[in-house]
């Protein structure tokens, strides 16, 4: 019965979603506000639809009922609870499903939060919004209906595939999904933009904290899909330039740059048309990502079902919106005036420089993605792109902005001075250096690329500590007045900080892991030991052992750091019941220096055992730095300027002047 | 300056970082791209010893023999050729014989793969689609597509 009411209530979800589209686009063509004022009931409806219909399919999980096809396929009565329940989203129908709920909730949210829109604005924003979810809701209706029933009832479940049965998977879904669609946001404001021909400086103002929000959930969504990778599949990397990385990182990078481009916009009414188009191809991105992920044209651990009417339906639909929003930038861009004149040196200046470095470099990951697609489809020659094509495109891209970010947040809007700037970040470069230094005696095997790496980090971190320290006055002012002057910094000036700082520190993890790793592989018998990195593990042969829905076999490694015992690894090697598949678990020593990386292999003759021991330095700072940028985020979205600041309008001012702001 | 020349600037470094970025990514892409090849198709285009690529196929059954150390010795199959491989190192835990893997590395002067690296990756039911592909050349696909 709660499946049927699920399946009705997403069906229903459908109907509101098409009349959410329908209606008060139509309204506002004939100006008639009883019709616009239909968006706004109908997006908080659809998504309470869409909370029934995933709350029905989450109950079915939690109760393990069999009946419904989707939970037979994808769950089994002994995993544990948590996994239970992100099986929900751990297969196609289910993912679709929250897809549609985060859209749905977003729209909802400036359904009831975005009152102190322009109207024609809100209604051309949830009408937008309301359209891209009926796309996916008779996607999901037509191809992927999750509350399929079964019969006769089936005993027990298949079960998840292991490898997705992990803590950071359980989340890492949600929170991609929350940035990829909360891009959504962005994308129907762009369009309601250009249908209402009106951009100013207050869209931006209300466009970046959506946008800001968006973007930090997909940092942290693949900071944990990274770190997951890390451990979990025991090849020790963190970053595979697989097609289905690229495909949650090009809209990262997308967005990354929108963030950049809307702050222009809001501070000095420049790069409308830009921003604009860039906030169209960051959601094109994250729909290109859902259809490279979703259709099977890949073929990945995402890849769920392959089914090629499903892949066609999505390749339909982003066709659809990425087209039709480009034709209606095309022919309604022109329409926008543009502002606000500026130096090429000035803050404009730097960000437009990151913004064309960072969409340069995006387009170079996505011409590596979708490379070997296309050449398959017309030659039919399969290749692979694999890491060395990423490295030595997307790295050179990345430099030059690495070098240059600290510098900008020091240029003042218009007209900027470099001297000054350069001045005022004398003594980063001096720690930058004084760290190089530093790098280059302690590795004096090098390679010399790694330490300049090592002084880039520092750079950035110190640059990110000098701009607040510039702008608090320290040590150039009382100590008092550098306080006052603290307490008074607008909360976004300490998110920018922190979140160029999380770069900085995310660039010493991945230099330190890149070149300074050490990688054993060997044949260890019980009692014979390996030196890696300074740390000397001593094989204490295995032992069996059992969790709620797997057996596995736990290798026993002393580790001994300079004569001193520090602790016991047990990396292990499982193998689960449902479905049968086996899996390995790393065991790891983590420190700030970095992390020993264990993994138990075969069996070998003799009663020797593979083993790979890895010793990855400052490889935690990766993550880490991910987190800094979340918070950093966080920090400037807690800003009262992005709260409060859209103008808001008078509670009984007439119409009128209201479509006047 | 005029904003015409300000304009001028703008676009002078657009095409400067965008030409780079031509330059960069063809030239990527004319060394770092890996060709994909099942055993019948090393046969028939008569790849030579040096040349990087991946071979893909059925581990044939009974030819997984283990070495000194981690060294492991297999046969990969297309069902009508087949090709030895060597690897040094951690098999992933869903090579067994009969699965479908993807070994990477170069065709040593004896006509022997020497593979530096081995994907078996994702689940049970997985098969790269690639190997899909060339076993349905070969008439011996026994999978279904959909689920």
């Amino acid at each position: 019965m709660i499946s049927e009411t699920g399946h009705f209530a997403l069906i229903l979800a459908l109907g509101t979603a098409i009349v959410q589209t329908i209606l008060p686009l139509w309204g506002y063509y004939r100006r008639d506000h009883t019709l616009m004022r239909v968006a706004m009931p109908s997006s908080v409806a659809q998504c309470m639809l869409l909370l029934v219909a995933f709350g029905a399919l989450t109950v079915a999980y939690v109760t393990s009922d069999f009946s419904v096809e989707n939970v037979w396929q994808n769950s089994h009565s002994a995993k544990p609870m948590l996994y239970k329940i992100s099986g929900v989203w751990g297969n196609h129908e289910g993912s679709m499903l929250l897809w549609v709920l985060i859209l749905a909730a977003f729209g909802a949210s400036v359904a009831l939060f975005g009152g102190n829109l322009p109207r024609d604005l809100r209604t051309c924003v949830l009408s937008v919004q309301g359209s891209v979810g009926a796309a996916f809701l008779l996607f999901i209706v037509a191809t992927s209906n999750p509350f399929l029933r079964l019969d006769p009832i089936p005993l027990d479940g298949k079960g998840l595939n292991p490898i997705l049965q992990d803590p950071a998977l359980a989340f890492h879904p949600p929170f991609l999904y929350a940035g990829y669609v909360g891009f959504s946001l962005a994308f129907s404001f762009a369009i309601a933009a250009l249908i209402t021909g009106r951009i100013d400086a207050a869209w931006a103002r209300w466009v970046r904290p959506w946008t800001l929000a968006a973007w930090m959930c997909l940092t942290l969504g693949v900071a944990m899909g990274s770190w997951w990778a890390y451990y979990e599949l025991g090849w020790g990397g963190w970053w595979f330039w697989d097609p289905v990385e690229n495909a949650s990182f090009m809209p990262w990078l997308a967005g990354t740059a929108l963030l950049h481009s809307a702050s222009v916009m809001e501070k000095r009414d420049a790069l409308k048309v830009w921003t604009l188009l860039l906030a169209i191809l960051t959601f094109s991105l994250s729909l290109m990502g859902t259809f490279l992920v979703r259709s099977g044209v890949l073929t990945s651990v995402h890849a769920f079902a392959v089914d090629p009417a499903r892949g066609i339906f999505i390749l339909g639909i982003m066709t659809f919106f990425v087209g039709g929003a480009l034709a209606l930038f095309a022919s309604r861009a022109k329409l926008l005036r543009q502002g606000g004149i500026f130096a090429p040196i000035s803050r404009e200046g730097s960000l437009v420089l990151n913004n064309l470095l960072l969409t340069t470099a995006c387009a170079a990951v996505f011409i590596g993605t979708l490379y070997p697609l296309a050449l398959e489809a017309v030659t039919g020659d399969k290749i692979s792109v694999g890491p060395p094509y990423f490295d030595a495109t997307f790295g050179p891209l990345m430099i030059p902005l690495l070098l240059v970010l600290p510098l900008g947040p020091f240029l003042a809007w218009k007209r900027g001075d470099i001297l000054g700037a350069l001045q005022r970040l004398a003594f980063a470069a001096a720690l930058a250096l004084l760290a190089t230094l530093a790098a280059a005696a302690i590795f004096a095997r090098g390679p010399w690329l790694a330490t300049l790496g090592i002084g880039l980090g520092v750079w950035l971190i110190a640059g990110a500590i000098s701009e607040i320290a510039f702008r608090i006055k320290l040590l150039r002012a009382p100590a008092e007045e550098s306080w006052r002057r603290l307490c008074n910094l607008p909360r976004s000036a300490f998110g920018t900080a922190i979140a160029h700082a999380g770069v900085g520190v995310m660039v010493l993890g991945i230099i330190g892991t890149t070149a300074w790793r050490h990688e054993e592989i060997l044949a260890m018998k019980p009692g014979e030991k390996a030196d890696v990195a300074g740390y000397t593990l001593e094989f204490g042969g295995v032992a069996p052992g059992r969790g709620p829905n797997y057996t596995e076999v736990i290798g026993v490694f002393k580790v001994t750091r300079a004569g001193v015992e520090t602790v016991t690894l047990h990396p292990s090697k499982r193998l689960y019941t449902a479905p049968p598949q086996p899996t390995s678990e790393a065991g790891i020593l983590a420190s700030w220096g970095g992390d020993l990386y264990t993994v138990l292999g075969d069996e070998l003759e003799g009663g020797a055992f593979s083993v790979r021991i890895y010793f990855h330095p400052l490889v935690r700072l990766i993550w880490i730095g991910a987190i800094f940028m979340f918070l950093g985020g966080l920090m400037s979205l807690m800003d009262r300027r992005l709260r409060v600041g859209a103008p808001k309008r008078a509670r009984k001012a007439p119409a009128g002047a209201a479509a006047a702001e | 300056m005029t904003r015409k020349q300000r304009r001028g600037v703008l676009i002078g470094v657009c095409l400067a970082v965008l030409g780079v970025a031509v330059g960069l990514v063809l030239l990527a892409l004319d060394d770092s791209i890996v060709f994909f090849y099942s055993p019948s198709d090393v046969a028939e285009k008569q790849i030579g010893p040096g040349q990087r690529f991946r071979l893909g196929g059925l581990v044939e059954e009974g030819t997984v023999k283990r070495g000194q150390g981690t060294f492991v010795e297999f046969a990969i199959t297309d069902t009508a050729k087949s090709i030895s491989v060597t690897y040094t190192g951690l098999l992933p835990d869903l090579f067994r014989e009969g699965q479908g893997v993807i070994t990477e590395g170069k065709l040593g002067s004896n006509g022997v793969f020497v593979a530096d690296n081995v994907l078996a990756k994702h689940d049970e039911n997985y098969m790269p689609p690639e190997v899909a592909e060339s076993l349905k050349k070969q008439g011996v696909w026994r999978g279904n597509d959909k689920k």
